[in-house]
């Protein structure tokens, strides 16, 4: 097999990881002030077993953004230099809600003050809306074509990238990510607050059926190709599968069922780019596969690396979810343990 | 200014920024190690008030690298794509091996450490500090193949098809000389910084408890603090020293691969054999080597830092004028559209930020010989002039590491990929070609004020957080929290810690 075909497919699994795992890391972090209910001091434990059930986990899932993005450099520098100089702004947008989210995490309970949290819960907030709709609108761009010069430069601006078809992809992604969080919410809580995941779990799967559906359906018609109906039809039986597994109360199922919607998502995605990594859109260049890709002796190197290291990678990863399987609840968080905020206001030295 | 000054700017600003947390948590992860190893083999109480008291420091920290670091990553191709176009075959390699190899490493048995101490055994606890240890030192070693390979091309070829530099040989650029040289540079420099750090704090606390001359107080001191002073200022020790051989390894491969950056650093205008070394140089700098009157000086010293001989034929250095002139003959004089090049770096910023990287440096020395002094024998001190000097003496590294990175830096332009003189002369990109250029000046400036504002909001809480948690001092009470402890029958107790 053709090493830069091979590499293709090693990209758009290295996305898949991404957006299964930090997917629901956006969808908690979005749900932080939809589902806690109850008095002040119960919404705030609330918020806080949403953001315990991803503590140990958000900065692995993260990682594989930073291995796709490394990834792409490393197999496909055109098509990396192209995308990410294209992209400019929404990436720039997308990294400073993942700086102020990732930074809240860590440091909300540094400092055991009401202001506080609510600050590093407004961070993650922002954090997580913005790229769940970002993301969303830049693959969209992706199937729908960028405008390039003959360069291999992106040269369509902006405000082109803020395209019907592009727009919608965002709102897919949105929806699919809010969806997968209350799944996971449901699948690592336990009390109310999974009750309450559970409900909107099963109601935001049929909002996602539509959505996503409709994107979907958008992008076989006017740019994908044929066999992709296939992954339109596994995403939609799997979303109908979500649906009945919330309201039968079989967490695990939805949550692997949500999964493989998402899994379909990119299969979908990249179908639809193939052979070219960036298609061609208004009578401009395409960038193909063959003209992104490295040499041969750097895909072998490489290939050797992505093999050996990624099972093990996966491996170790899995095992911290077996870790942290326990469900949380309100009365498994401890009383706050940061320094109060007099504190940190009259330190000196 | 157009794109080419603000993406200059704009990385400078975001890799010395993110380059003030790494060291610290490259050298202070592997001593939280120790001290948690210490208490699982000694079962002294002290070590684990340590580690949790450093440990939580060390979070702080890192938490600012990993956000930081995610821009490091993607700026390349945001700003940058033109060079990674040309430099994607060999320079993507070590960045998406670092991603797979030491990152994933290091965030996930992190998290395993930080929310662990009560859902795994002693031992795999233990082991997952010494995993994120042992991956943050591994992802300084591939960031640091990619950085030595732009100083000093190697394993690759030019493709005169494709207009760009291809891998040959990965092993070269893992094997490269000017890494083995740069990585135990760095990783020292970030040890000292880190042993710095835990001397200063120590040294505080000690001088505070000591001070009181109340019986607990001073058995605090003497138990828990002493030790964390003692463990600090051997690792300084160490440290220093090979920051000090490892430079010193650095300063002669330098004068080989990247003459115009030696020259620069010392104002080395006339090439000259018993070269001296400057220690206080004035007249406009900034103008070039014109007007320069070197004011200190030691006879030799330069020449022995370029070539290990202070005298002698063998002793020649290059001067400024030399290399304009050689690499003027080799690349031109003139760029494709008819600008001319100057070949050496800015010589202001190279040499004073080589010399203020050796003078901050040095602050470190006196703490750690007056602590290791004041410390001996069992002694406990209560001087104040130490407490004030560890206070002093822990931001001084982080500056150093810094102007480090200023000089190795801007000693390389005017290229981004610095050709190598003995080897594959045809891999070399000067800066200004590798910009974007379907990216507006109006956009990178935006983004550089953005980013801007947000580190400088961020280094806000970041001081007062490490600050204020300093000051808080080790817990009084540890317990240890491992399953192995706990009572059986208590499985539904709250988590040990939660965010």
């Amino acid at each position: 097999m053709d090493l830069a075909i091979l590499w293709f497919v090693i990209i758009a699994v290295l996305w898949t990881g991404y957006l299964v795992l930090e997917g629901f890391d956006f969808g908690v972090g979005m749900l932080l002030s939809i589902l806690p209910r109850g008095d002040k001091e119960h919404r705030e434990k609330e918020r806080r077993v949403l953001v315990n059930t991803i503590g140990p986990v958000w900065d692995g899932n993260e990682v594989w953004l930073l291995t796709a993005g490394g990834a792409t450099f490393a197999a496909f520098p055109e098509w990396y230099a192209t995308m990410f100089s294209g992209f400019y702004i929404p990436l720039l947008i997308i990294l400073v809600g993942l700086v102020a989210r990732g930074v809240a995490f860590e440091y909300r309970g540094k400092i055991a003050d009401p202001v506080w949290a609510r600050r590093c819960d407004q961070a993650i907030q922002l954090g997580s809306w913005i790229p769940a709709v970002l993301w969303g609108v830049a693959f969209g761009n992706l199937v729908r074509g960028l405008l390039l010069d003959a360069d291999h430069q992106y040269v369509g601006g902006f405000w082109a990238l803020l395209n019907p078809f592009a727009l919608v992809g965002g709102l897919t992604t949105l929806t699919l990510f809010l969806l997968h969080g209350a799944v996971f919410v449901a699948l690592k809580t336990d009390g109310e607050i999974r009750d309450r995941a559970q409900r909107l779990a099963s109601g935001l799967a049929v909002v996602a059926l539509v959505v996503a559906g409709g994107w979907a359906i958008w992008a076989q018609v006017a740019y994908s190709v044929t066999w992709t109906w296939g992954a339109v039809v596994v995403a939609a039986l799997a979303l109908l599968g979500v649906v009945a597994a919330t309201r039968a109360r079989r967490e695990g199922t939805a949550f692997t069922l949500s999964a493989v919607t998402l899994v379909a998502a990119v299969v979908l995605i990249f179908g639809s780019m193939y052979p070219e990594v960036i298609p061609a859109v208004d009578g401009g260049n395409s960038l193909t596969i063959a003209e992104a890709s490295s040499t041969d002796y750097t895909l072998t190197v490489m290939t050797w690396v992505a093999v050996f290291l990624t099972p093990v990678v996966i491996a170790y990863q899995s095992w911290t979810y077996w870790v942290f399987r326990r469900r949380l609840s309100t009365k498994d968080i401890p009383a706050p343990a940061g320094l109060s905020w007099q504190k940190i206001k009259d330190a000196a030295f | 200014m157009d794109a080419l000054d603000l993406a200059r700017w704009q990385f400078a600003i975001t890799t010395v920024y993110h380059f003030i947390f790494v060291p610290l948590t490259i050298g202070l992860a592997p001593l939280v190690a120790a001290m948690q190893t210490a208490w699982v083999v000694t079962k002294k109480e002290r070590w684990l008030r340590l580690t949790k008291f450093f440990g939580k420091l060390l979070l702080i920290n890192f938490a600012l690298g990993v956000v930081t670091g995610i821009w490091q990553e993607f700026q390349f191709g945001m700003a940058w794509s033109e060079y990674s176009r040309f430099v994607g075959d060999v320079f993507g390699a070590p960045l998406a091996m670092e991603a797979l190899a030491a990152f994933f490493v290091e965030s996930v048995f992190l998290g395993v450490w930080i929310f662990g101490w009560d859902r795994v055994s002693k031992k795999v606890h233990l082991a997952s500090i010494w995993l994120f240890a042992l991956a943050t030192n591994l992802s300084a070693f591939f960031i640091l193949a990619a950085n030595s390979w732009m100083q000093h091309p190697v394993g690759v070829v030019y493709n005169e098809a494709t207009g760009r530099a291809e891998m040959e040989s990965i092993w070269a650029v893992l094997t490269n000389n000017t890494l083995l040289a740069a990585f135990p540079h760095t990783i020292t420099a970030a040890f000292l910084t880190a042993g710095t750090f835990v001397t200063g704090v120590a040294a505080w606390w000690m001088v505070r408890l000591a001070r009181t001359k109340k019986a607990e107080n001073l058995e605090t001191a003497r138990d828990v603090y002493r030790p964390a002073v003692r463990l600090g200022v051997w690792v300084m020790i160490v440290a220093g020293l090979g920051v000090i051989w490892s430079g010193d390894v650095q300063g002669k491969l330098m004068y080989e691969q990247q003459p115009g950056k030696m020259s620069s650093a010392e104002a080395l205008c006339e090439g000259t054999e018993s070269a001296e070394f400057s220690i206080l140089a004035v007249g406009p700098l900034y103008a070039g080597c014109e007007d320069v009157a070197h004011l200190i000086s030691i006879p030799g010293v330069t020449s022995y830092l370029g070539t290990g001989e202070f005298s002698g034929p063998d002793s020649y250095l290059p001067g400024v004028y030399d290399v304009q002139e050689e690499y003027a003959e080799r690349y031109g004089e003139t760029t494709a559209d008819g600008q001319e090049v100057t070949y050496t770096p800015p010589l202001a910023v190279t040499y004073w930020s080589f010399r203020l990287m050796m003078g901050f440096a040095a602050f470190s020395v006196a703490l750690a010989l007056a602590a290791l002094w004041l410390t001996r024998k069992g002694r406990i001190s209560d001087n104040v002039w130490l407490s004030r000097l560890g206070i002093l003496a822990i931001p001084m590294p982080f500056v150093a590491n810094s102007f480090g990175w200023i000089f190795t830096e801007v000693g390389r332009q005017p290229w981004v990929v610095a050709p190598n003189p003995t080897g594959i002369d045809q891999v070399r990109l000067l800066t200004e070609r590798g910009v974007s250029t379907a990216v507006p000046p109006g956009v990178i400036l935006t983004s550089m004020i953005v980013l801007t504002l947000i580190y400088a909001v961020l280094a806000v809480v970041w001081y007062r957080l490490m600050h204020r948690y300093a000051i808080e001092g080790v817990p009084d009470a540890v317990r240890d929290e491992s399953p192995e402890a706990q009572d059986p029958d208590d499985a539904d107790r709250p988590l040990s810690f939660a965010y």
